[in-house]
């Protein structure tokens, strides 16, 4: 009998983690999928004048250098202004604001950031950045409206960042007379600081993939060149992606999935650099 | 139930020498709607050791961190009553905070040295406070784990990381940490608990060697610890609805020998606590 109970604990046993392990592996195929697809259907349009020219025939000839490197500019000044605002506000909500009314409601507030729809940061960029402050459509105009969808994202982690750092640390600090800011700067900061910028190179690397904001406040589908000043329109690799796969007939297939995979390989490259970062600061502070 | 003693009586000191460095008036602790010490009145004698003993939860470590106003980084707390150091009271708005801790350091029960080098660790409050000399700095740093008995351990490691020692060691540092801003009072709360014997001893050899220049309180849970380290001792108890209160306070060798109150008689003896 104790023997029989025991064969059904084990049967349920494996059961579970049969479901768990099913449900793992069905996350992981589509991400797989997506990867190796696009490395089959894109890989032959991979080409050094792929990557070094610029596009002729509305996108079906040449290459896609300044939609490349517009994307890089457009990380670049999401960076800029997402991640100072972003880390002085988690330093702010962690480390000065009461618990009151005004700090839940701001803290509810950037959750909800978050979960605002893209084309609704478009729009706001449109009417703050682009036509109320006169930056038009532009480089500078993209890099704020991706900045605000991105400060939800940094402001959060920065917070959970800030907040790990053990109390342990703070109470030592502060029991020899150091000030709160030299404790926030000099104890708090160093040992948050490899989850605040991972937290800043993710984020970056989602509004680099970003699509409908930069659609209504300066992307363009061709230009002659490359931005020379932030006030420039700008190219785009998701940008580029959905106008040559929805817009521009007789496409080659090919091209399509070569902007992808180029799109793909940046977005996550970043996402690895941000796992180095983390995986290298944290080897250094355990010296 | 608040004995008062005259410190100059207690010491074994020079009475010259000893003033009143602490003294807590009518003290009473909340945290919120709850009540954590009730009508504590306490007098810290300098240049010697004070014990607080009693049982968990009995406010002993809320009574140390009132000395250092720690107590005003957990929201809701409040005090009434008044603190004295050296006659002036902490508990005023026109007190800097900074400016007290800095006088009055603290060790805390588990060693938290900070995540960087021995040498950074020690430098840290000094440099805080201002002093940039890298010369001075290393002065600073030999004297302090000098006198923290730790400096024949670690000259050679000074650059290792102090999250790298052993507990004993660690709690040392922490010491060393405290003493580098010059204090005059040094808060310890449980400082062994998290320590084998041996480490236990080391500190407490400190604590012996550092009497003679600083006012040291120490909390613990250990009353061989008490009876081997402190001159002066406090009883604390809690009361029905968990409010602390102070039951006796007198000298070490007394409160242990010839308690006054039978509650202190009932804990020193094991038969509760």
């Amino acid at each position: 009998m104790a023997i029989a109970k025991f064969d059904t604990r084990r049967i349920s046993q494996r059961t579970a983690f049969t479901f768990l392990g099913l449900a793992t592996l069905i996350t992981v195929i589509p991400v797989l999928f997506i990867i190796v697809y696009t490395i089959v259907q894109g890989g032959g349009a991979i080409t050094w004048d792929f990557l070094s020219q610029f596009p002729s025939q509305a996108g079906r000839a040449g290459g896609i250098l300044p939609a490349i490197i517009g994307t890089f500019y457009l990380m670049l000044g999401t960076l800029v202004f997402a991640l100072p605002i972003g880390v002085l506000a988690g330093i702010y909500l962690t480390e000065y604001a009461r618990d009151n009314w005004l700090t839940r409601l701001i803290n509810l507030a950037i959750v909800n950031l978050a979960g605002v729809p893209s084309i609704v940061f478009g729009l706001f960029g449109l009417s703050v950045f682009v036509l109320a402050f006169n930056f038009g459509l532009s480089l500078l105009s993209a890099s704020l409206t991706l900045a605000a969808q991105a400060l939800a994202m940094v402001i959060t982690t920065s917070r959970e960042a800030i907040l790990a750092v053990p109390r342990e640390y703070r109470e030592g600090s502060l029991a020899i007379g150091v000030t709160k800011w030299q404790t926030v700067r000099h104890i708090v900061l160093p040992q948050a600081f490899p989850g605040i910028i991972t937290g800043a190179v993710l984020a970056i690397s989602r509004a680099a993939g970003e699509t409908a904001p930069i659609l209504v406040v300066g992307a363009a589908f061709l230009l002659p060149g490359i931005p020379q000043s932030p006030f420039d329109q700008f190219m785009a690799l998701p940008y580029h992606l959905y106008t040559v796969a929805a817009h521009v007939p007789n496409m080659p297939k090919e091209t399509i999935w070569g902007v992808a995979l180029v799109l793909l390989v940046v977005v996550l490259s970043f996402d690895v650099l941000a796992a180095a970062i983390r995986i290298k600061t944290r080897q250094r502070s355990q010296l | 139930m608040n004995i008062n003693l005259d410190v100059q009586d207690i010491s074994t000191r020079p009475a010259e020498k000893c003033v009143t460095k602490l003294k807590a008036e009518n003290i009473n602790l909340y945290y919120g709607t709850f009540q954590a010490l009730r009508n504590v009145t306490l007098d810290i004698p300098s240049c010697s050791i004070t014990a607080i003993i009693g049982p968990s939860g009995c406010g002993k470590s809320s009574m140390l961190r009132l000395f250092n106003r720690m107590n005003d980084l957990i929201p809701g707390a409040r005090v009434e009553g008044n603190i004295e150091l050296d006659g002036i009271p902490i508990y005023n708005s026109k007190i800097d905070v900074v400016e007290l801790r800095k006088r009055v350091g603290m060790v805390f029960q588990k060693p938290n040295p900070f995540p960087m080098s021995v040498f950074e660790n020690v430098a840290f409050g000094p440099k805080r406070h201002g002093i940039k000399n890298r010369g001075e700095l290393e002065q600073i740093v030999e004297k302090s784990l000098r006198q923290a008995a730790l400096w024949d351990e670690v000259k050679d490691k000074l650059g290792q990381s102090g999250l790298a020692l052993s507990g004993g060691q660690q709690q040392r540092l922490c010491i060393a940490r405290v003493l580098a801003v010059e204090p005059e009072v040094i808060l310890m709360d449980e400082p062994c608990s998290a320590l084998d014997p041996v480490a236990t001893l080391k500190i407490e050899d400190l604590m012996r060697s550092l009497a003679a220049d600083y006012t040291i309180i120490i909390v613990t849970h250990n009353m061989q610890q008490a009876a081997r380290v402190s001159d002066t001792a406090a009883f604390m108890m809690m009361e029905p609805d968990r409010a602390g209160v102070l039951v006796e306070y007198g000298p070490t060798a007394q409160l242990f020998t010839n308690p006054k109150d039978k509650r202190t008689e009932d804990y020193i003896t094991g038969r509760f606590g």
